[in-house]
């Protein structure tokens, strides 16, 4: 293995473009010393993807609030591989290796990850082989790709001896969309549609990535009142879909009185959010240069009121969680991720902050408004379905006590900015989901167009940890670690 | 004689077609509730009967790999659970076949009817239905011998393990409130609730293939199989409230000789308390979450050790009442 580098140590004091990230191209060996730093936690990786004849990685250092895009030529499509390295970046690679036939040099694992073989012309793939499992007494139970209720496919591969899972391995990939072939060489209003609809419960997490994006590319500036309403928008987003989790969680464990009541509170949400921006979900209500629905000063005293139904809401469950042992007895212990590989990871959102992991892309790399708004960042150390479901808990105060403070800021003026006439560049950005940190990155051309966009969601790192945290426990506890984990 | 011999045989003809009339219904009620304790408008509470005529209108897919126990256990699993249903007195304590309506018989005819659907379950060899049988046997390995211990109890307090007998007893001796009996009724209820795949042993509705245990073992059955599996699930629910209520609460029950008119009141009496039990049981349901797989066993347990010390003080205590 060879020597680690620091991003630190190689970044220097090179400044960073305005959007946070310094760009640079890199060499073979750095390349590799950069993916041998991650392992070794010197930084994160934050993503990693093909951009036509080369390779990018995003990597993150948290505590010197660091962030660099670093660029590698690849020979021909070949270039050394971070996940011979570095774990995380093993189904990164995998799937642009699928996609755009890049060909990582040692990739420990050379399965395809997306191609299920059913893509024109390369459906004559081997079949899928599953990691073999030796041992007495272990048995393998097939769960998927359909599943019973009405859920995104993903086949589950059980290895369990009796009830006890000795491991766990996950296929997912059925549903791909191509959305990155779909975004390449499109005007950027036309993009903008089709990113908010990568993953449709964070819509807004993802338009807003990608209106950053576009914006540091172009050297576009939203008005204010308009950043302050995308993160309106944005909160609500994490206040329904934080309360939907937990009702989830609960239903699960079969607490079905739970399930009910979050599900009340989150169509009250729904409803006000359609009322103020006139979509439920808020789908393309934010648009590169600003947002494209008004806020109305009745739709500002339908927030307010909505709040006070949401504290109430909020301050219930909590108590009846409280004084519920019935329920603590399933997610106390239940599905334990370590902190080690939390940080190996870096996984963001609860699954993260749950076992300790302290970032929050609001508040590591805070950008307007959370610049200047009071809240506080807070972590668990259990790591378990508790802990996952009490993190919820806390950013819903959170986002409770956010959003009278941007609502009291909210002045008149302009929504939306006019397009500056600028060629074209790039430009990245990081916006926290209710799941975790999205990373949007996107190339405009010369002619306007986009050339390319890649878009990371935080799942990429989450998945693999639940094949962690479901080692040990017993098999039908699996859908409720699933649930707490909800990922994309 | 004859005309007598008629009457009783209606008599019984009745009881085991209401039980069979009634059990959806009972479905319907707990599902109602619970319903609305969610504060949702719930189905309809006929809404049981709808889908068992719907499945009976459907075809059945039998897998490929599925041998003759899986196609032909549905009916005997029905059968077996209809006349254990039926042998359990509903309304009236001297029915015909009351002599057969014996606790052990009982233990016995549900005992065949689980087996029976655990062997069916894994009989196509899916994954599933696997993990559904073990987890139902190592329940039932708990439940049947408490069941056994409650029949002892109630044996030596009546003298006989006759259900009409012992209904008869508690009638004549309404007000004899003893230790071992709240014991019994104690575990009994957890009987019940474990053996009709009820909150918090099993979740009746979930949609989570790996929680499942009797979902997940009838997961293979389609069409008329399922609806004969879930007919029988729903008089298994009846003759659990059934014997709970005959046992301790037999108020009402008509004694052998009553007639019609004292049928009638009996029948009445039978139906309310039968809704009541299952509005009582929405009611639990909506306010305790499951247990994991695990824990099973303790609760399970807990029903034995009650058992055990029913018998314990009724042996103890037998000099004192006798």
């Amino acid at each position: 293995m060879s020597a680690e580098l620091a991003l630190a140590d190689l970044l220097g004091d090179r400044p960073a473009a305005a959007d946070g990230y310094v760009r640079l191209a890199v060499d073979g060996g750095t390349w590799k010393a950069l993916a041998v730093g991650c392992a070794k936690g010197l930084q994160e990786l934050s993503a990693l993807w093909a951009d036509g004849p080369v390779m990018r990685m995003a990597l993150n250092d948290v505590p010197r609030a660091l962030r660099a895009i670093v660029t590698l030529e690849t020979d021909a499509g070949r270039y050394p591989s971070v996940a011979a390295c570095h774990a995380p970046a093993l189904r990164l690679e995998r799937a642009m290796r699928d996609l755009y036939g890049v060909e990582p040099v040692d990739l420990p694992d050379t399965r395809p990850w997306l191609d299920h073989g059913q893509w024109p012309g390369r459906q004559a793939n081997a079949p899928y082989d599953f990691l073999p499992v030796e041992g007495e007494g272990l048995h393998q139970i097939p769960v998927g790709p359909v599943h019973a209720g009405i859920i995104e496919p993903g086949h589950f591969r059980f290895t369990a001896n009796g009830e006890t899972v000795v491991r766990l391995e996950e296929r997912l990939g059925y549903v791909h969309k191509g959305v990155e072939g779909l975004m390449a060489g499109v005007f950027v209003e036309q993009a903008a549609r089709i990113v908010g609809r990568i993953s449709g419960d964070s819509t807004v997490a993802y338009a807003w990535a990608f209106a950053r994006a576009v914006e540091s590319a172009l050297g576009w500036t939203p008005p204010p009142r308009a950043v302050l309403l995308r993160a309106v928008m944005a909160e609500l987003e994490r206040l329904s879909h934080h309360i939907n989790d937990v009702g989830a969680i609960c239903n699960d464990a079969s607490v079905i009185a739970f399930h009910a009541r979050c599900t009340l509170q989150r169509e009250d949400l729904l409803a006000v959010a359609n009322a103020c921006f006139g979509h439920r979900l808020m789908m393309d209500c934010i648009v590169p240069g600003g947002v494209a629905a008004e806020l109305t000063p009745e739709g500002v005293g339908r927030i307010r009121g909505l709040l006070s139904r949401f504290e109430e809401t909020r301050a219930e469950m909590l108590r009846v969680y409280d004084s519920m042992p019935s329920l603590q007895d399933r997610t106390v212990t239940t599905g334990i991720v370590s902190p080690e590989l939390v940080r190996q990871y870096a996984a963001g959102g609860f699954v993260g902050r749950a076992s300790g992991r302290a970032f929050d892309a609001r508040k590591s790399f805070a950008s307007a408004p959370y610049d200047s708004i009071d809240f506080d960042l807070k972590t668990r150390t259990g790591g378990d379905v508790d802990a996952r479901l009490m993190v919820r808990m806390d950013e819903i105060a959170e986002s409770l006590r956010i959003l009278p403070q941007i609502l009291g800021r909210l002045a008149a003026g302009e929504i939306r900015s006019d397009r500056p006439a600028s060629a074209g560049g790039e430009g990245a950005a990081l916006v926290e989901a209710f799941r975790g940190d999205v990373f949007v990155s996107v190339r405009i051309g010369a002619d306007g167009q986009l050339a390319r966009v890649h878009a990371r969601d935080a799942s990429w790192f989450q998945w693999p940890l639940l094949e962690a945290a479901i080692e040990g426990n017993i098999v039908a506890d699996f859908p409720l670690c699933n649930k707490s984990f909800n990922c994309s | 004689m004859t005309r007598d011999l008629v009457v009783q045989f209606l008599a019984q003809g009745a009881q085991m077609t209401f039980v069979l009339l009634v059990a959806p219904l009972a479905v319907g009620v707990v599902r109602k509730v619970k319903a609305l304790l969610m504060r949702r408008q719930g189905p309809p509470l006929v809404q049981a009967y709808r889908d068992l005529a719907k499945l009976l209108r459907k075809e059945s897919v039998i897998a490929g790999s599925a041998s003759w126990l899986f196609r032909t256990a549905p009916y005997l699993i029905f059968a077996l659970t209809w006349v254990a249903a039926a042998l359990v007195p509903s309304f009236a304590s001297g029915l015909m076949f009351n002599w057969a309506a014996d606790v052990v018989a009982l233990v016995a005819l549900l005992g065949a009817a689980r087996a029976l659907l655990a062997l069916a379950g894994m009989d196509v060899g899916t994954s599933f239905g696997g993990i559904g049988s073990s987890r139902e046997m190592m329940i039932a390995t708990l439940a049947e011998p408490a069941m056994m211990l409650i029949v002892l109890t109630l044996a030596i307090a009546a003298g006989t393990t006759r259900l009409a007998g012992v209904a008869d007893y508690f009638i004549a001796e309404p007000f004899a409130v003893r230790v071992s009996l709240a014991l019994s009724l104690i575990s009994l209820i957890i009987v019940a609730l474990a053996e009709n795949a009820r909150i918090p042993v099993d979740n009746p509705v979930t949609h989570l293939e790996l929680t499942m245990v009797h979902e997940a073992m009838v997961l293979e059955y389609s069409g008329r199989h399922l609806a004969l599996i879930e007919a029988a699930s729903h008089l298994k629910l009846v003759l659990y409230i059934s014997l709970l209520v005959c046992l301790f609460a037999p108020f009402g029950m008509a004694p052998a000789t009553a007639g019609v008119g004292g049928w009638a009141i009996g029948l009445a009496a039978w139906t309310a308390k039968l809704l009541f039990c299952a509005a009582l049981l929405g009611v639990w349901e909506v306010s305790i979450a499951k247990m994991r797989v695990f824990r099973l066993p303790d609760f399970v347990g807990i029903a034995f050790v009650f058992g055990f010390l029913a018998i314990l003080l009724a042996f103890l205590t037998r000099g004192v009442f006798e």
